[in-house]
């Protein structure tokens, strides 16, 4: 787009908001809207179907792409959680799990569910489709930079897949990755596995950079006529704000990955003290440990929120949808998720209460801890508040919603007691912070993103879901969840510690066995119970029944696009105007119980909305 | 940008919160490529930041003396030691060459093809001369006996994190020098006055990419400040 602009001597048409103000009075008038300040994105159109499916710039099948590489990897981080399970439900029951292998699932599981699943998944599948189309946008703003920022992901995922087949197989240092040890000898994939980790993680960092430069532009600079920031849906919101986030997170990533590295490979002592081995003085000298959980951590911690953000934002707008109602406080929604993002970059050292570093430095992390809840608790009272008296549709959507509440005030709860210091040194690396963090940000997000692929998969493939088996997929997943994550906090509270390979003949744990066996039951039937969602999404894609335009009855551009699914440029001949926010639900003195964005006041001249 | 327009725009943090609360863009006029070269240089500066306090955390932390700077650094001539001459002709040229840059995307806008294309040249040479000593520099560290791993003149991670984060300097400068001869050739050939399409891109060339150029490499000088004061100066 930008190069037209000298050539062609198009006028930019930027003008103070102010001069549209104080316009009001016949029809016409309340329907003006400012001219475009920008001209039509040039685009490229792929001809062949290397261009148009595989190497493609269009941001919806590179979100598609992104979304199926990231449930690949998810998959295989579920079978490496049965494999956790069954060794600790039933310890040698399978000869295959040694403790090797046990450290090396565990590590992959961790590394895998958090960055390339949950984080790929959110940003680069929901963030890659639903951007453009939200904030009425062509395509990207840089649309080849894009497909490259996909096929970085996917090397990326490859990298890391091969160090499962390496000799020494893939590191067991835990997912933290933590220095000295995940170099050494002694701990699973300490040569080519950690190596091949430290580089898949750089290569991803690379490419989500491409990708994350887009979303940020796209949202900031390519939104359509109308489209103010605080038009856009929550989504938006939370797919900036997170996107904002890794910009900023993933740098401190990519140092601890490329010390790491040199530390392995070249022998430096960025994070090694002097080490004894078996009785010998290691190379190794004067490093800092400590410095590396803070570089890790500094990146992990808003890590947390990059993936928590989307689904903040996503779940906002699917309870708005199916509750059939304006979400609560817009506002304060928007500035409880810029707020968080503010704040958690302040909070990381929380991580690290039992590291050694200086108490007053825990101090200081707890009590910005507990000030990030305040924000976080608002928006739960607005979630809650959005349903209260509300028009609810119960189906599958609005039951992952209400899923996710359930589960994240649970989640959020232990996390207020894991962020202050007194109470967390007890239970550190016990199964209770296993239990809140699968809570919080990994059993939540996944009802948002279960309910989100029930809500738009009408919009991506043209036919809806089955409704009888989305509910059974539900029930398994969400009572399935709670029935493995609910008993770990007991199993933390009597003091079982999580990373054990297996707890042997230990007294005070004996009264945990059954539970562990409850647990690693219910943990294979969840597992299982997600063939339900696979079947009905592999099954509807032929047979289920055609969507139409604007199934959920919908206010949000992504459902007004002339053609749905929606084509590649998105919109047709001509951008759509936009004259009011998404949230126009069961407005009084409306004809239905929904005005579209694209809805001109003219047209619902009685309508009482709120001026957004 | 030529258009007057946007100097109606009203200023300071009110027309900022006026942007901010308009539709479209929140930058106004400001080329989508621009700004990603902001971001991106935000996101890069986070990095840079990363490495500098490693450093300091790693120079605060270590047991053994930290090597004389003005000593390891030093150049002799006929004999006499003379501290930061190479480390002070390498800045200087480093600088000049923002400057040839800044000149370059003057011209640029002016459509004046000889005059850009020769000072972005001249840019690349300047950067191609910066690598080229820090080479020197590093052969000659090399040649005394400095490695990543080790270092004779005190804490072994002198070495690391000199080798380290002069490396991922130099890295960025050479970057750039590649993408300074890619955008010559491009200004030479006229690119930018005919709107030549990109080959991987498929979009058409325009005389902003040269200001975006300009932007990373100011960027890539700004960041050679601080690493000199932080391993030549302290």
């Amino acid at each position: 787009m930008s190069d037209e602009f000298n050539q062609k001597n198009t006028p930019i048409k930027a003008q103070s908001s102010e001069s549209t103000s104080g316009s009001s009075g016949s029809s016409k008038d309340i329907d003006y809207v400012r001219p475009a300040e920008l001209p039509e994105q040039d685009l490229y159109h792929g001809h062949s179907f290397i261009t148009k499916w595989i190497f493609c710039q269009d941001a919806k099948v590179i979100g598609v792409q992104y979304f199926l590489t990231a449930v690949f990897t998810g998959i295989v981080g579920l079978v490496l959680s049965w494999l956790m399970r069954l060794q600790l439900g039933f310890p040698e029951l399978v000869p295959f799990i040694t403790a090797e292998h046990y450290y090396q699932f565990v590590t992959m599981h961790g590394m895998i569910m958090v960055v390339y699943f949950l984080t790929a998944l959110f940003l680069g599948g929901f963030g890659n489709y639903l951007i453009p189309l939200m904030v009425g946008a062509r395509d990207m703003v840089f649309p080849y930079v894009n497909m490259v920022s996909f096929w970085m992901f996917f090397i990326a995922v490859c990298v890391l897949m091969a160090s499962f087949f390496v000799p020494g197989g893939p590191t067991g240092a835990g997912w933290t990755l933590y220095p000295p040890q995940a170099i050494l000898p002694g701990t699973p994939g300490s040569n080519m596995g950690i190596i091949l980790m430290l580089v898949s993680l750089s290569l991803f960092v690379i490419g989500f950079t491409m990708g994350g430069l887009n979303y940020i532009i796209t949202i900031l600079q390519a939104r359509t006529r109308g489209m103010t920031l605080m038009r856009m849906p929550l989504t938006i919101w939370g797919i900036f704000t997170a996107t904002a986030l890794a910009m900023l997170a993933f740098p401190a990533l990519l140092v601890s990955c490329i010390m790491m590295t040199l530390d392995k490979m070249l022998g430096t002592s960025f994070f090694m003290p002097t080490i004894l081995q078996a009785g010998e003085v290691l190379s190794y000298g004067g490093g800092s440990p400590v410095l590396f959980q803070h570089l890790f951590w500094f990146f992990g911690h808003p890590e947390v929120y990059i993936v928590a953000l989307p689904a903040f934002g996503i779940v906002s707008d699917l309870i708005s949808v199916h509750a059939r109602k304006n979400i609560f406080g817009y506002r304060m929604m928007v500035w409880a998720i810029v707020g968080i993002g503010a704040l958690s970059f302040f909070v990381w050292a929380h991580h690290m209460y039992v590291s050694g570093m200086n108490p007053w430095f825990g101090f200081f992390f707890a009590t910005t801890t507990l000030i990030i809840a305040v924000p976080t608790a608002l928006k739960v009272y607005n979630w809650i508040i959005t349903l209260f008296r509300a028009n609810i549709r119960m189906n599958t959507v609005m039951l992952f919603c209400l899923g996710f509440i359930v589960t994240f005030v649970n989640g959020g709860i232990t996390g207020i007691f894991l962020g202050n210091v007194a109470v967390d040194i007890p239970l550190s690396d016990t199964y209770f912070v296993i239990a809140h963090f699968h809570m919080v940000m990994g059993i939540a997000p996944l009802m948002v993103i279960m309910g989100a692929v029930y809500h738009w998969f009408p919009l991506v493939t043209g036919r809806m879901l089955n409704e009888k088996l989305g509910k059974w997929h539900f029930w398994f997943t969400f009572l399935g969840a709670y029935s493995i994550y609910f008993p770990m906090h007991y199993l933390g509270f009597i003091g079982v510690p999580r990373r054990y390979f297996e707890m042997y003949d230990s007294p005070y744990v004996t009264s945990a066995i059954g539970m562990n066996e409850f647990i690693t039951v219910a943990a294979l039937i969840v597992g299982f119970s997600q063939l339900i969602f696979i079947y009905n999404i592999v099954v509807s894609l032929s047979i289920g029944k055609p969507a139409g335009k604007n199934p959920w009855k919908a206010n949000s551009l992504e459902w007004l696009t002339p053609e749905v699914p929606p084509a590649h440029g998105n919109w047709g001949e001509k951008l759509p105007v936009i004259h009011r926010w998404p949230y126009d639900f069961n407005v009084p003195g409306a004809k239905e119980d929904y005005i579209t964005q694209t809805t001109p006041p003219s047209e619902v001249i009685s309508a009482e909305v709120e001026k957004t | 940008m030529s258009d007057n327009s946007l100097n109606n725009l009203p200023g300071g943090f009110k027309g900022m919160s006026q942007d901010m609360g308009s539709d479209q863009t929140a930058f106004k006029g400001v080329q989508w490529g621009k700004v990603m070269m902001w971001i991106f240089l935000l996101s890069d500066t986070f990095i840079f930041s990363c490495f500098l306090i490693s450093y300091m955390k790693g120079r605060a932390s270590t047991v053994v003396d930290w090597p004389n700077t003005s000593e390891v650094f030093s150049l002799h001539v006929n004999g006499v030691p003379v501290p930061l001459l190479l480390i002070a002709i390498m800045t200087f040229v480093l600088i000049t060459s923002s400057g040839t840059m800044a000149l370059a995307v003057k011209y640029g806008y002016e459509k004046n093809r000889k005059m850009c294309g020769w000072l972005i040249l001249a840019t690349a040479i300047g950067g191609l001369t910066f690598v080229g000593m820090q080479v020197f520099e590093w052969s000659k560290l090399i040649h005394e006996g400095v490695r990543p791993w080790e270092n004779p003149f005190g804490a072994k991670q002198f070495g690391s994190f000199f080798f380290m984060i002069t490396g991922f300097h130099g890295t960025h400068v050479s970057i750039g020098v590649i993408f300074l001869f890619i955008y010559a050739r491009k200004v030479f050939r006229g690119d930018f006055d005919n709107g030549k399409r990109g080959f991987f891109t498929t979009m058409k060339s325009d005389y902003v990419a040269i200001e975006i150029l300009g932007l990373y490499w100011h960027f890539v000088d700004l960041v050679w400040v601080f690493i000199f004061a932080f391993f030549y100066l302290w």
